[in-house]
């Protein structure tokens, strides 16, 4: 990509090579919920979503955190991106803190989220010029840095001008992985980057996600609930179950810890429940909402 | 992909690099905040050209509703001189109301038309001060604004035969610039309101808009309003803003200082104060976790 945001740059070439990627120590984030059961007039009742977690990234790996629908992984990633602010515990991405420095670290990270959130009468052009307008970059620099992202990831030129809402699902997700890489981040949160895609989308994706980790000096923490993609994709996987995270291990500990074969087999031996049956009682339910 | 992801090269456009420090980074990120402004203004033209025949729409229905009450001069068997003030006063409350109405409409619906694309995320996690994504959705407001509002003046005086030979239109159009400053600061206010109650907050705007035109002299002078209104009419910009563009419309006149200073002083106050609201509604949004839901 011959084009680039300057401060981005400016501020990734400026981090000590030492300092983790990501460091996060007893984090905690509780949502308070009024309990249907209890009736209209009851009291909020606070839901953890995230409960004193803590785990390091160094910079250049790829983390995968694995986790039921409503185990806390997209309230992590929001919670990294400056979306949420904390109730305990804390959070530095190459050093700085999360909850302090916000504009400093929103320089640091992007995101790819499950749900490819764009303007949908606006084309995949208009989309990309519009977010990269926030990180500094001119019509000057998007005019050539826009078509090679795009054609780096897959996305046909003679569709660019067409609107969001004419593409498919599989490309949607292509503008919206250009769309953190246009941006050039060094942290790079993958919300279930894959999810609803068909077969063959899915696994371009994957490739994309594998490429950029073959070239660039990125660092991904990757949040997904599909066990083969994290094994096949990460250096260590952790389990988020109901807002604690189990573990974070390189997937051949994880293995030999529970003496199993599979991630499948390793939830099971950690929780006791299977991985499959999400959201059976309550409490998972009301997570869902938020986490 | 040189310089893409991670990139630890150093920039080929910033111009400063990175010893310079201070000043130089400021110089920077000063232009970047800029270019995000411009993006702003960039994806709301972008929106407008995809739905130009819906905003016709609107715009006739806009005319229509300002013809409803500028006929009201016609039926008051009034000379035809005194007619024609009439209806030239209540058209210029007209075009200030629907004028500051798209003022309102696109500051309250920021975060609503962000949140119905699920774009909210992204534009709250980006590098860009929230001074800069309201005043850029707000300079593209008053410009929007002051295009519909042109049109529809002239659209409605074409139609009812007005006459307006002494009119100022110059000032005019200078004061209701000047007020669009305050009318922003109000608007960055009430733009807090659907962070804090996705389901209701867009309508509660409205309500804020409304209430800013009764004190301020709509479609009569202030003086026939109750007394306690009349104070509060004195802290509303479109006080200043009718006030004044009644006079250059139908007397020629310039621009009164009387009306300036006002206007200068609740733009000062105005802006502020409606940052530091909606601060304070995204931290309320960000603790308790309303930034996403959709209402």
């Amino acid at each position: 990509m011959s084009t680039f945001v300057p401060s981005t740059t400016d501020l990734a070439s400026r981090l000590d090579r030492e300092t983790p990627a990501v460091e996060v120590r007893d984090l905690r984030k509780t949502f308070r919920r009024r309990d249907r059961k209890a009736g209209r007039f009851a009291r909020k009742r606070p839901w953890p979503a995230l409960d004193d977690v803590t785990f390091t990234i160094a910079r250049g790996e790829c983390v995968a955190i694995l986790g039921q629908n409503g185990s806390g992984k997209s309230t992590l990633v929001r919670l990294l991106s400056t979306l949420l602010i904390n109730d305990g515990g804390e959070a530095r991405i190459f050093g700085h803190d999360a909850f302090r420095e916000e504009s400093t670290i929103r320089r640091l990270v992007n995101r790819v989220s499950v749900e490819a959130s764009f303007f949908k009468k606006m084309s995949a052009s208009e989309n990309l010029s519009y977010a990269a307008r926030f990180y500094g970059m001119t019509p000057r620099q998007t005019r050539t840095a826009i078509p090679e992202i795009l054609a780096k990831v897959g996305f046909p030129p003679d569709r660019r001008g067409e609107s969001m809402e004419n593409l498919s699902r599989g490309m949607q997700q292509k503008v919206a992985l250009a769309r953190a890489l246009l941006t050039s981040p060094v942290l790079l949160l993958l919300d279930e980057p894959t999810t609803g895609l068909d077969p063959r989308s899915k696994l371009e994706v994957q490739d994309f996600i594998r490429q950029v980790r073959a070239e660039h000096d990125a660092t991904i923490l990757l949040c997904t609930h599909d066990m083969t993609e994290a094994e096949t994709l990460a250096d260590r996987i952790g389990i988020l179950d109901r807002g604690r995270l189990l573990f974070l291990e390189p997937v051949e500990a994880v293995k030999q810890r529970f003496g199993v074969e599979t991630l499948e087999q390793a939830f099971f031996a950690a929780t006791g429940r299977e991985f499959e049956n999400e959201g059976q009682d309550e409490d998972d339910e009301y997570r869902e909402v938020f986490a | 992909m040189s310089g893409g992801v991670g990139s630890t090269e150093p920039p080929r456009s910033a111009g400063t690099g990175f010893a310079g420090a201070g000043a130089g980074r400021r110089a920077v990120e000063m232009r970047n905040q800029l270019v995000g402004l411009l993006g702003i203004v960039e994806r709301n033209v972008y929106l407008t050209k995809r739905y130009f025949l819906w905003d016709l729409a609107f715009m006739v229905w806009t005319i229509a509703n300002t013809l409803t009450i500028v006929f009201i001069a016609r039926a008051a068997n009034l000379s035809p001189a005194h007619e024609n003030t009439l209806a030239t006063k209540l058209l210029v409350g007209a075009t200030i109301w629907a004028f500051l109405g798209i003022i309102f409409e696109f500051m309250t619906e920021i975060v609503a038309w962000e949140r119905w694309e699920g774009t909210i995320e992204y534009t709250f996690m980006a590098p860009l001060s929230r001074f800069a994504h309201l005043f850029g959705q707000g300079a593209f407001a008053v410009l929007y604004g002051l295009i519909r509002a042109t049109i529809l003046f002239f659209a409605v005086a074409a139609f009812i035969g007005l006459h307006a030979p002494r009119a100022n239109y110059g000032a005019a159009l200078a004061l209701l610039a000047l007020a669009s400053l305050s009318f922003i600061g109000v608007g960055i206010m009430t733009s807090v309101l659907p962070l804090i109650s996705p389901e209701k907050g867009a309508q509660l705007g409205f309500v804020a808009q409304g209430l800013m035109l009764v004190v301020s002299g709509v479609y009569y002078p202030v003086s026939v309003m109750p007394e306690w209104m009349q104070w509060i009419a004195k802290i509303s910009p479109a006080t200043y803003a009718i006030r004044g563009d009644r006079a250059s419309i139908v007397d020629g006149a310039g621009l009164a200082w009387a009306n300036v200073w006002p206007l200068l002083i609740i733009a000062v106050l105005a802006t502020p104060v409606g940052l530091a609201v909606f601060r304070r509604g995204e931290r309320y949004a960000k603790k308790h976790g309303k930034l996403k839901r959709s209402g």
